[in-house]
């Protein structure tokens, strides 16, 4: 059947599942925004293509699903860098749709030219640039295919305009849909590997069954293997206490009595200290990310350590596994539970009720703490917000924060109960990250209560994407933690640079965050003392027809502890003020 | 080319592409990977192309390299070929100082090595010379104190030895 590379190209998303694009249409991608309007495809069309990229990658992290971004040449492929590498960094599913210049003109520097597959090819999975309009269908089928498979990720496909364009010749096709053998046949370097080595994973349950101190270390890995639930019942047989990386949290619900929290260097004490006193780490979809090893040499020195990753770069990039498993985390989870029940399940564990001793006193004289004020003395405390919000809202809440302190703090005071509610830009630590991603995530659950955690500074990266949330009707809800001051940058200067602060304070009332969300279309609200929270809070809670914008004006001398500082090992970890000198003393005799 | 202590043969089967070079030059660069030496043709299936990297694993072990070499997706198959298990060879030109009173010492040294002359001049002679990396090296310690005006030489490429030869049945089972 006649039809031409634009229309291709529409029909190829719609085939593919597509309901959701998150665009802004220019002269390179401009065929294809014609036959768009024909299609049952939702567009929302941004602000700005950085906006668009983050929309994409919400909607993936709570769907599960792919999210899709579609922007023209040039200019709009260079905003797009950021959301890609940050997909790439935390291994979102997402497939980018660039327009490109025709062509015959690629390569004689025509305007809104660029080299987007050149510039991204370092953060994407893959990318590819496009020829001919017949080879639309496939590379948007092999897109699908290689974001969504092993190791998920961010694939770009740049479209020149001549191929897309019906008043060109070459935009000319006859339609086809290749199907998944053919796909898998055109891509004959691409073969994940999903299953884990049988031999691996009888190891593993073994080394479990012989650990007096073991502690899972469970990463993103575990949300994109849709293993959440079989994580648990791993943990619950053999009774192995968890710990959830920044990218895990959800994976392990924090109420459970197994689950440790968040390690890393923002971690809480009993999570950090656990890995470091382990003798078995089961890292499960981990990646011994620096900001959770802390100082390399001197991490978990005892510990043996089982890898399971479905990226086989991954084992032994960092630490050398003992037991190293290529393979999907649900799919070898799933073996190893059934090897530990043929080993005799919970009945051959050991006695291990000095470690688990030793854990619930870490966690009595340890807690997450602040000194909280009484209402109406001085600024609100953001780990307060915090908490109250938590209280206020339904217990499958989506949380998308920013980049910095608000971000630890969220990731530390929000208990997640259910996997799939926290969306954050973990490896590259993309300011601006939340309004746009908590919008992609409202698209695509919108059943779902949505806040969006953001900082002072964040807010102002990203914040005229409450425009479209406002135009789309998104009525996401957003919390500025407003400390007036690049807080992470603030607290690094205040211990690590003798008080010199440099360049990180930034006024709490320029901007004027409640005109400038009302003049987006949002509903707004300022929060100025600890009195008026849960009211702000409820009343955000009961706006559906728009955003909603709080701003709480919190106390800026306020630090994320505990803290590992940067270059120190975890056993070096700082805790709370309060708590020095209680650490100090358990420290001298031996923990 | 000096001698190379710490190095790796890769015979990296690509997709026969556009941009795959640059993919695979690109992840040497952004992993921190040294390529020493890098050959690239097409092979007998023209849907592949080899490439024959030189890799300096000094710096990151090979483990890691070729773990996100395979990676990429136009990546069809990678051969870590040990010295001893590999049969290794790359091709030297040259163009020396030859004047009509020299031009025997030159033609001594190509006797010696089986290197060809390839061109001619008044004050120069060009000369070719293909074979093992190692062979390459000392015809070109050798040719040096004639006076060297330019030297070129291709980056080394390598097969399997025969009898351990797996990479011809890969090739074959694309087919």
């Amino acid at each position: 059947m006649g039809i031409n590379g634009g229309q291709a190209l529409i029909r190829a998303l719609e085939r593919e599942g597509v309901e959701v694009l998150f665009g802004l249409p220019g002269g390179a991608i401009l065929p294809v925004y014609d036959p768009l309007i024909d299609s049952p495809i939702r567009h929302i069309l941004v602000r700005h293509e950085q906006g668009a990229g983050h929309m994409a990658e919400g909607f993936a992290h709570a769907t599960g699903r792919v999210g899709v971004a579609m922007v023209t040449s040039g200019p709009a492929a260079t905003n797009i860098v950021t959301p890609l590498c940050d997909a790439y960094m935390d291994s979102v599913p997402m497939v980018c749709i660039t327009g490109q210049v025709p062509s015959t003109a690629i390569g004689t520097d025509a305007f809104q030219e660029c080299d987007t597959v050149g510039i991204t090819r370092s953060v994407t999975k893959h990318n590819e640039l496009v020829t001919r309009a017949e080879d639309i269908p496939m590379a948007i089928r092999q897109a699908f295919y290689i974001a969504t498979t092993g190791r998920p990720g961010p694939v770009l496909v740049d479209i020149p305009k001549d191929i897309v364009d019906p008043a060109n010749p070459r935009s000319a096709m006859d339609w086809y849909w290749p199907s998944d053998a053919e796909v898998a046949a055109s891509l004959p370097g691409y073969k994940p590997h999903t299953k884990g080595d049988p031999v691996a994973i009888r190891q593993a349950a073994e080394l479990i069954n012989r650990s007096v101190k073991p502690v899972i270390y469970a990463g993103g890995g575990i949300l994109k293997a849709r293993a959440a639930e079989v994580l648990r019942v791993l943990a619950e047989l053999c009774d192995l206490p968890v710990v959830t990386t920044l990218m895990a949290r959800g994976a392990f619900p924090d109420d459970h009595p197994l689950c440790l929290g968040m390690p890393g260097m923002h971690g809480n004490f009993t999570a950090i200290t656990a890995m470091q006193e382990a003798d078995l780490l089961i890292a499960l979809g981990s990646r011994f990310d620096d900001r959770v090893t802390g100082r390399l040499d001197g991490f978990a020195p005892s510990a043996k350590i089982i890898h399971v990753d479905i990226d086989p770069a991954e084992l032994g990039k960092v630490r050398r596994p003992d037991v190293p498993i290529v393979g999907d985390c649900r799919s070898v989870i799933e073996e190893l539970v059934a090897a530990l029940q043929a080993l005799g399940g919970s009945a051959a564990q050991p006695d291990r009720s000095v470690w688990k001793q030793q854990l619930s006193g870490w966690r009595e004289k340890f807690p997450l703490t602040y000194e909280n004020l009484e209402p109406g003395e001085g600024h609100v405390k953001p780990q307060f917000v915090l908490e109250r919000l938590r209280s206020l809202t339904p217990s499958d809440t989506i949380v998308a924060s920013g980049v910095g302190q608000h971000q630890m703090w969220t990731s530390q005071y929000w208990k997640f109960n259910h996997p799939y509610t926290w969306v954050n830009s973990g490896g590259l630590g993309t300011m601006g990250f939340s309004i746009p991603a908590a919008i992609g995530a409202k698209v695509g659950r919108p059943d779902r209560m949505v806040w969006a955690i953001d900082g002072d500074g964040c807010f102002q990266m990203t914040a005229q994407e409450l425009v479209t949330a406002s135009a789309e009707r998104i009525p996401i809800k957003v919390a500025i933690l407003n400390n007036a001051y690049l807080g992470m940058v603030r607290q690094w200067q205040e211990m690590f640079y003798d008080e010199r602060y440099s360049e990180v304070y930034l006024s709490p009332d320029l901007p004027d965050y409640v005109k400038w969300a009302e003049a987006m279309g949002c509903a707004a609200m300022r929060v100025e003392s600890t009195d008026e929270v849960d009211a702000a809070i409820e009343k955000a809670n009961a706006i559906n027809d728009r955003p909603v914008v709080i701003e709480f004006r919190t106390d800026a001398r306020e630090k994320v502890f505990p803290m590992v500082p940067a270059g120190k090992g975890n056993s070096e970890v700082m805790v709370d003020p309060s708590q020095q000198a209680e650490l100090a003393r358990i420290r001298a005799l031996g923990l | 080319m000096s001698v190379i202590s710490n190095y790796h043969t890769l015979v990296v089967l690509v997709e026969n592409k556009p941009g795959v070079l640059a993919r695979v030059a690109g992840l040497f660069a952004r992993r921190g990977f040294n390529i020493h030496s890098l050959a690239v043709a097409p092979t007998e299936d023209e849907r592949i192309s080899r490439i024959t990297i030189v890799a300096d694993t000094a710096s990151s072990p090979v483990e890691q390299v070729v773990k996100q070499l395979d990676k990429l997706i136009n990546v069809v198959k990678i051969d870590e070929l040990a010295p001893q298990d590999s049969v290794e060879q790359e091709l030297l030109m040259a163009t020396v100082q030859a004047s009509v009173g020299e031009r025997s010492k030159v033609l001594e040294l190509c006797q010696i090595f089986s290197a060809k002359v390839l061109d001619t001049g008044m004050q120069e002679m060009m000369v070719r010379l293909a074979g093992s990396p190692a062979k390459l090296d000392d015809f070109e310690q050798l040719l040096r104190p004639l006076g060297i005006s330019a030297i070129q030489r291709t980056g080394r490429v390598a097969l399997p030895r025969l009898d351990h030869s797996v990479l011809g049945a890969s090739l074959r089972s694309l087919n």
